[in-house]
């Protein structure tokens, strides 16, 4: 089925490549593949390609690229998924997935190559099942400072008890194969939300779109059963009603196939035995009805509308402005904050937002030399002032309200301590746009 | 061998299909499929896997067929989305006599194709947006509900942002319309001239059934006086007002005051060409294209030249004496002093048209009005989902039907012989009902031992000489139905390396060809085929210049093989 498997830096260098069936050309085609991608005309899109009787199919993960070649006419869904696959199994033995662990474990890749992928039939990527054939260490840099930050993805960062432990789970390798004992047995679980909204020009909102998910990263040893507790009154589809009041509804659920649902009707209960490494336990959608209010809204200051107490991380608003203005005056309420002008675009930077805030910034582009605009009304924005678009991270807070209740494990590991459990709630912005 | 799970697994399946046995008893060989349907034991590449190996099973009865349905419902639920696309392509393909069960898949496979398109991974979000257009065509009121969900954002690549418009585009109804069309509008702004230019172009695409409300959008983005806007918004105009002439009317009161905005060809083609067919309602018409005559010198187009030519002949006609000394000046221009041939050729033409009088012009020359129903005959009519079952969850719609036919054709022509299909190691001992025509051809070489040598052209005059020297071997007659397109023969003869040296056009009767194969020991064979006018069967005729019964016999069934699978993919 496939052909050939390479993986290219972000500027085109080849760190691995991988022939399975020896039937088409050799190792220029990485070559061949990356001048075809950088020369494509914008309209056309990149995820297929084809030259010379072969098709080029590849995925663009923190930064590298993944790509499988194939002479046959695959289902291109399943080789996606493939290549998404692969790119989990690589973060999961190698630590996490970039040109600089590629680099240093290309061993460890080779082999885990060879045992996913027979003359180019995926046999399993199971971790279970690779677990017993894969020898190789991995080498890992030096574990995290205590003072990086972390970033939507990664595991093991900020929690609300008292030890604050940024764990370097983000960069340890999950599968090694001689289990050290001293290690931490901990298991991550995040829920992450991607909000994606859209605010018309009047007010009004056009578009709001969530889509969740519960990711998993376990580091007990496979087989520890676990049980996951959500929130009783979650629903299901529009018509399902639980528990009183309006309740926390999502339109669409699906599940990873070895979740075990026999509790989830009742008492909103996951069970599942999940194998060492990173898993997507459930997803969900929702659309059109958010129970909590919006958490920006421009006017044209912005302001923000959360119970104080609450914090939004990061966030940056990006306004393209009309062609003309110069130069922009600006007064920002505090020293951390950062506004500038770049590239025909307004550029807000704000670290921390405090809930339930107003903040102003006043932005008077003093020289304005657009066109005139004969035949607009006066209070129509000059041609150019885009949409204003925000991103941000809120933590410990999720759009659709599901929460999770409690993550019991069943199985205690001999002789160590409880093994940690991090729960962690995440929403950031996936495109969120306010139309002026 | 693909990895199945385990070892049982692989016997049993190996058992079913290669026992002819079992083939030929139906009930134990329904009871082999659904144990291995049942096999909940696979992971999502072998449950992939399995899918993709009963296409090629045909139920013998409806009962069977509706069976085998249930048991495959669960893995339309699956979260590997490889094993809902596979499923709902075996669905569509088993039911393909029963619409209503292959909408009703196509319902039901809404939620995960919607979740797919709002992925975090762009590709996976690119390739379910092309599975989208696709059931589009099928089935244009599917997706309306959730127009919202392909409103494009600003972060997206341009490729995701250009086929969202397209779907956008094709999902459009009554309730939806207006929504639609003002988010449409507001991408026409956009800092990006290519999106911008898209829209457009989608918003002329609702036009054809909602003119009113585009007619009116498209008229307020020109008083934004932007050239990549207004280029844009006059092709879409013309091409509007030969579909919908209602919208004449209002397109000639918008045009005016934008021949300063537009500078590049296809916006002054556009523009000149309007001018000349409706010149009569629009006031200043004749100034306009007299800025272009005075400019024609330093005009790089030639395109535009002729157009030009030919929208001034037209205003002309209606507006003689505005035009008249202007006509002149373009015409002594195009003939004298432009070096484009083919300017100067329709410049010629419409002199020598001229001094003929003025009514055989107006006769050549005055362009039909256009007809409201050719609305109708422009729109693409639905396509039946079994035009295009057997492409979903393939790369096809990822390429698109078009360079998807490049793409193939550039393939076959390399391929010096039918291959068997590397992926199924079970292929040799035969498909798994022996219905399937695609199957059988490919694998016919084998089993003759038959070799026929590629680009062993001869010449005319050699096969007119051995073929009349030669007495005819073997007559055979096959049904033939209807018309059908010699190229398409030709082409598929080719790929079994057999050679046409004649064949008449196509709706000739009676219709001859005649073609020639050599054998790689040597042995020529000579085939005539006729088509007679009364008849609906095709004579075959062939001379062998060896006398080898086998080869003749294998090279036989290599031909009517051929010939069954155009008569099959064109009926």
């Amino acid at each position: 089925m496939i052909s050939q498997f390479f993986i290219l830096s972000s500027k085109g260098d080849p760190l691995i490549y991988k022939d399975f069936r020896g039937d088409s050309g050799g190792r220029d085609v990485a070559e061949l593949f990356y001048r075809k991608l950088t020369g494509l005309p914008g309209d056309e899109s990149p995820v297929v390609m084809h030259h010379d009787g072969r098709h080029f199919i590849h995925i663009r993960h923190s930064g590298l690229y993944l790509v499988v070649t194939t002479s046959e006419n695959v289902s291109p869904f399943s080789l996606l998924e493939l290549l998404s696959r692969l790119a989990t199994l690589l973060g999961d033995y190698c630590g996490s997935l970039g040109e600089g662990t590629i680099s240093r474990n290309v061993a460890l890749v080779y082999e885990l190559l060879d045992e996913v992928l027979d003359y180019g039939y995926v046999q399993t990527t199971s971790t279970e099942m690779l677990r017993n054939f894969i020898q190789t260490e991995a080498v890992v840099s030096k574990p995290f400072s205590l003072f990086d930050l972390s970033s939507v993805g990664l595991f093991g960062a900020e929690t609300q008890q008292s030890k604050v432990a940024p764990s370097s789970a983000a960069s340890r390798p999950v599968l090694s194969s001689r289990s050290d004992q001293s290690q931490k047995n901990e298991v991550f679980l995040d829920v992450v939300e991607r909000l994606s909204v859209l605010i018309a020009s009047n007010g009004s909102l056009l578009k709001v779109d969530v889509q969740g998910e519960i990711r998993l990263k376990s580091f007990l040893p496979s087989g520890s059963e676990m049980r996951i507790g959500l929130t009783e009154e979650f629903c299901v589809g529009k018509s399902e009603l639980r528990g009183y009041g309006p309740g926390i509804r999502v339109d669409e659920v699906s599940f990873h196939s070895s979740v075990n649902l026999d509790e989830f009707e009742s008492h909103r209960i996951l069970r599942l035995q999940p194998p060492q490494g990173e898993l997507t336990v459930m997803r969900y959608q929702l659309s059109d009805d958010l129970p909590s209010p919006l958490p920006f809204r421009l006017f044209p200051s912005v302001q923000w509308d959360r119970g104080s107490g609450r914090q939004a991380l990061n966030v940056r608003l990006h306004l393209p402005l009309p062609r003309g203005v110069v130069s922009l005056s600006q007064e920002l309420s505090s020293p951390e904050q950062k506004a500038e002008l770049a590239e025909g675009a307004l550029r807000w930077d704000l670290p921390r937002v405090q809930g339930g805030s107003q903040l102003s910034a006043p932005l008077l582009p003093p020289s304005f030399n657009g066109p005139p605009s004969h035949g607009l009304s006066t209070s129509a924005p000059p041609l150019g002032l885009g949409p204003a678009s925000l991103s941000f991270e809120l933590p410990r807070h999720t759009c659709s309200g599901l929460q999770v209740r409690f993550l019991r494990l069943a199985f205690r590991p001999c002789g160590n301590a409880n093994p940690h459990k991090w729960v962690r709630h995440l929403s950031h912005s996936d495109a969120y746009v306010i139309r002026i | 061998m693909p990895y199945l799970g385990s070892e049982d697994v692989v016997k049993e399946l190996k058992k079913a299909l290669c026992n002819p046995h079992i083939q030929g008893d139906r009930l134990r060989y329904r009871n082999v499929i659904q144990r291995v349907i049942r096999m909940s034991k696979l992971d999502q590449w072998g449950q992939a896997e399995v899918l993709n190996f009963l296409l090629r099973y045909q139920p013998r009865s409806e009962e069977e067929l509706f069976d085998i349905l249930n048991l495959l419902d669960s893995f339309l639920k699956s979260s590997s989305p490889g094993v809902v696309m596979g499923a709902t392509k075996l669905f569509l393909i088993l039911a393909k006599k029963f619409p209503h069960v292959q909408t009703d898949v196509l319902v039901r496979v809404k939620g995960p194709l919607l979740a797919a398109c709002s992925s975090e991974s762009r590709e996976l979000c690119f390739v379910a947006l092309c599975h989208v257009r696709q059931i589009l065509h099928s089935l244009p009121g599917h997706f309306s509900s959730h127009y919202k969900k392909f409103f494009c954002s600003y972060s997206e690549p341009h490729y995701i942002k250009l086929q969202k418009v397209e779907v956008l585009c094709e999902l459009v109804n009554d309730e939806n319309v207006q929504q639609v069309l003002e988010e449409l509008r507001g991408y026409c702004t956009d800092v990006s001239a290519d999106f911008a230019q898209a829209a457009i172009f989608a918003i002329g695409g609702i036009a054809r059934t909602y003119t009113d409300q585009c007619v009116q959008i498209l008229t307020e983005l020109l008083g934004l006086r932007q050239e990549h806007i207004t280029t844009v918004v006059v092709q879409t105009f013309r091409d509007l007002v030969w579909l919908c002439p209602q919208c004449t009317e209002a397109v000639c009161q918008a045009l005016p005051g934008c021949e300063e905005n537009i500078q590049d060809s296809e916006g002054k083609q556009a523009l000149i060409w309007l001018l000349g067919v409706h010149g009569e309602r629009i006031p200043n018409a004749p100034y306009v294209l007299e800025d272009f005559v005075e400019n024609v010198k330093s005009e790089t187009f030639p395109a535009v030249k002729m157009e030009l030519l030919t929208a001034l002949l037209r205003l002309f006609l209606s507006r003689p004496a505005e035009c008249q000394d202007m006509l002149g000046r373009l015409l002594y221009y195009c003939i004298e002093e432009e070096k484009d041939m083919a300017v100067r050729d329709r410049g010629l033409f419409y002199y020598r048209l001229l001094l003929v009088g003025i009514d055989e012009v107006k006769r050549i020359l005055c362009s039909p009005k256009s007809d409201p129903t050719l609305g109708l005959l422009e729109d693409p009519a639905e396509r039946p989902v079994n035009s295009w079952a057997s492409d979903f969850n393939t790369l096809v719609p990822v390429y698109g039907k078009a360079h998807w036919a490049t793409i193939s054709k550039c393939q076959g022509a390399e391929r010096c012989g039918p291959e068997l299909p590397k992926t199924s190691s079970f292929a040799a001992s035969g498909p798994l009902i022996p219905e399937d025509n695609k199957e059988r051809e490919q694998e016919f070489p084998d089993s003759g031992a038959l070799m026929l040598v590629p680009n062993r052209q001869l010449t005319a005059e050699y096969f007119e000489k051995t073929w009349l020297s030669l007495k005819v071997a073997h007559q055979q007659v096959l049904p033939w139905r209807g018309e059908f397109h010699p190229d398409t023969l030709q082409m598929a003869l080719q790929v079994v390396n057999i050679q046409t040296i004649a064949m008449s056009r196509a709706g000739t009767r009676p219709w001859k060809a005649y073609l020639s194969a050599q054998d790689d020991t040597g042995c020529l064979f000579l085939i005539e085929l006729l088509l007679e006018p009364e008849n609906s069967e095709m004579q075959i005729s062939v001379k062998q210049n060896e006398a080898r019964t086998e080869t003749l016999n294998s090279f036989i069934s290599v031909l009517e093989t051929v010939i069954g699978t155009i008569e099959e993919i064109k009926s």
